[in-house]
């Protein structure tokens, strides 16, 4: 996506005669704003951050009262982190719940995406609206309702399922994660279904009339041209899942509050909020924060190159 | 679609008459499998939706006690009056506080990336660069992996258990601004804001008289997703808020469902919450479905 903005930049003439006092000052004063508060809300805190990871509030005496005294720790914060294994079992959760979650979602966007993008469905504008609406629902209000439907004594899905025999429970150790990874592809689907149809209906069209004269079937055209045509904003997408992915943090802390089978530090997030606030550690909160942000900088440079270099040709 | 029928060599259709090409019939097996999967894909998507309305009319007890796709004794009037009611109405307030967390915020965030976006796209000035890659770089830094960076920078400045605290980290939002800029680039031709100058405008009157209404598909975009991710917002202002009456309305609730566990009656009260929560937002995007629709695909798109 870096090319093609850079390609758009390009485009714009380059240099204009005579530029008033005036048209030199206004990029400056319209960036300002966005500047500033770029600097004191973002920077800033990620330097404090990376900061307060090296240090470390010892209390004199008890632990009670008094002004505990901060002191150099060097690398002791990430050593904590890194060897604490509700932290370092989150991750692995995560990275399950990513390899699951990210493909069946992205899989039912495309899907979708293309069957709208053909001549098959009837009530077009009903049944992508049903698809996207979820996403208007915030996710802590998802997780809220499934929740519910989760929870045997309420839910009409866990009582239907028992009616013809079949009893699972949502909430038990095992399949929690699951149900979380549920929750999350019915509220982001609809999202990255609309980006990549916008996507097929930019595609031009003539470029299916000659894969049809060629005599290429729907689901041949849909492999062969439609998927390789949107790659970008399907990369995109896939990019946006997995930091996604990598933040839970709304879901499992909303539905805590209908199965003890998710701890305090189920996912990196939590583990961090956790730290921070119950464990009144922010050094060490701040250690886990710079991990995972190190962790999913670094997924997405490896998305990116991968996608990168596979669209080389025509990019 | 038409120009394709009409386009359409013979000899490729009598090839393959049975082909489902746009333009072509397609064959009826093929239509009846596709409306067989719509309809189950929309029964996943509402019907969690269709069980909060239906869940939100009924009592605690018929809650747990009656079938849960189906209305019991009609509730909602009560239900309300107790949602309205409960801890001195704080509910209400917890609304009023996401609509300006999210409102203000959503509103001060479209103006900062549509100027941010404007500047990047019509004027060529030192910086500009480093401007762009700041932008693109920062979009790989994880939204909520900041909220424990800023909350600790709250507390050092503070602004922690205060609402600037929530609302100002939202307002610089790099995707935001390289939206604007994607934007400001397809949609304010520099032509135009020559032709203002020449007319003696100045350059911020250009920008709000000119360049925000050729801006403003890109912007309801902008402003619609702002108020979605605002109104989502939830790991900061747990962290950030400690006094319940600012919260917004998320972490309300899920404060709400914490204590149901030992709370009778607040089940009810968090469903129908829940389904008040929902209104605004649903109201809001089918009101704008033309503009963002459009604005997705103007934009979005060709990032």
């Amino acid at each position: 996506m870096t090319t093609a903005t850079a390609t758009a930049v390009r485009r714009t003439p380059r240099r204009r005669p005579r530029a008033g006092g005036g048209q030199r000052r206004a990029p400056y004063l319209f960036l300002a704003p966005f500047l500033v508060l770029f600097a004191v809300f973002t920077m800033a805190p990620i330097v404090l951050a990376v900061y307060s990871s090296f240090f470390q509030t010892r209390r004199s005496g008890l632990g009670f009262g008094g002004e505990g005294e901060v002191v150099f720790a060097g690398l002791d914060n990430y050593v904590r982190a890194l060897s604490n294994d509700g932290f370092v079992a989150g991750f692995g959760r995560m990275l399950g719940y990513g390899v699951v979650q990210v493909p069946v979602m992205l899989g039912l966007a495309l899907v979708l995406a293309l069957l709208f993008d053909t001549a098959l469905v009837r009530w077009k504008p009903f049944f992508q609206l049903s698809v996207f609406m979820p996403y208007a629902v915030p996710s802590v209000v998802a997780a809220l309702i499934w929740g519910f439907l989760y929870q045997p004594r309420v839910s009409p899905i866990v009582e239907g399922l028992r009616s013809v025999g079949w009893d699972v429970s949502f909430l038990s150790p095992d399949v929690v994660l699951w149900s979380l990874a549920n929750v999350a592809v019915w509220s982001v689907t609809g999202v990255n279904m609309v980006i990549l149809f916008s996507a097929l209906q930019s595609v031009p069209r003539e470029i299916y009339e000659a894969a049809r004269i060629d005599g290429a079937s729907e689901l041949r055209t849909a492999l062969s041209i439609k998927i390789p045509m949107i790659m970008p904003s399907l990369t995109l997408t896939f990019l946006f899942s997995i930091i996604g992915t990598m933040q839970l943090f709304n879901e499992p802390m909303t539905m805590r509050a209908v199965t003890s089978n998710i701890s305090g530090d189920y996912t990196p997030n939590m583990a961090i909020f956790q730290a921070t606030t119950l464990g009144g550690d922010v050094n060490l909160g701040s250690a886990m924060a710079v991990v995972l942000g190190l962790v999913i900088f670094v997924l997405s440079l490896v998305v990116q190159g991968v996608s990168r270099r596979r669209n080389g040709a025509d990019r | 679609m038409s120009v394709a029928t009409t386009a359409r060599p013979t000899t490729a259709a009598r090839r393959r008459p049975r082909t489902t090409q746009e333009g072509e019939r397609p064959s009826v097996r093929s239509r009846v499998l596709a409306g067989v999967v719509m309809v189950l894909v929309a029964l996943y998507f509402l019907v969690p939706i269709y069980w909060l309305v239906v869940a939100a009319t009924k009592s605690t007890a018929d809650l747990f006690g009656t079938p849960g796709f189906w209305f019991a004794d009609l509730q909602l009037g009560q239900n309300l009056v107790d949602l309205s009611t409960y801890d001195g109405g704080i509910f209400w307030r917890w609304m009023l506080n996401s609509l300006v967390y999210s409102g203000l915020g959503s509103v001060l965030m479209t103006l900062v990336s549509l100027a941010s976006g404007y500047a990047l796209a019509i004027y060529r000035f030192r910086g500009r660069a480093f401007v762009i890659a700041l932008v693109l770089g920062s979009m790989l830094v994880p939204q909520t992996v900041l909220a424990q960076p800023i909350y600790q920078l709250l507390v050092e400045i503070g602004l922690n258990n205060t609402m600037l605290g929530v609302l100002l980290p939202t307002i610089a939002y790099p995707f935001g601004v390289l939206l604007a800029f994607t934007y400001a680039q397809a949609s304010v031709p520099q032509e135009i804001v020559e032709a203002a100058r020449l007319d003696g405008a100045g350059e911020v009157r250009t920008f709000f008289s000119i360049g925000l209404r050729m801006l403003s598909t890109g912007g309801v975009t902008i402003l619609l997703f702002a108020f979605i991710a605002s109104w989502n917002n939830f790991m900061l202002p747990l962290l950030v808020l400690s006094d319940t009456r600012l919260q917004p309305v998320t972490v309300g609730l899920s404060g709400w469902s914490q204590a149901a566990i030992t709370v009778p009656g607040l089940q009810t009260l968090v469903v129908v919450g829940a389904l008040l929560s929902v209104v605004p937002i649903i109201a809001v995007f089918l009101s704008l479905q033309r503009f963002w629709k459009s604005g997705l695909s103007a934009g979005a798109v060709k990032m």
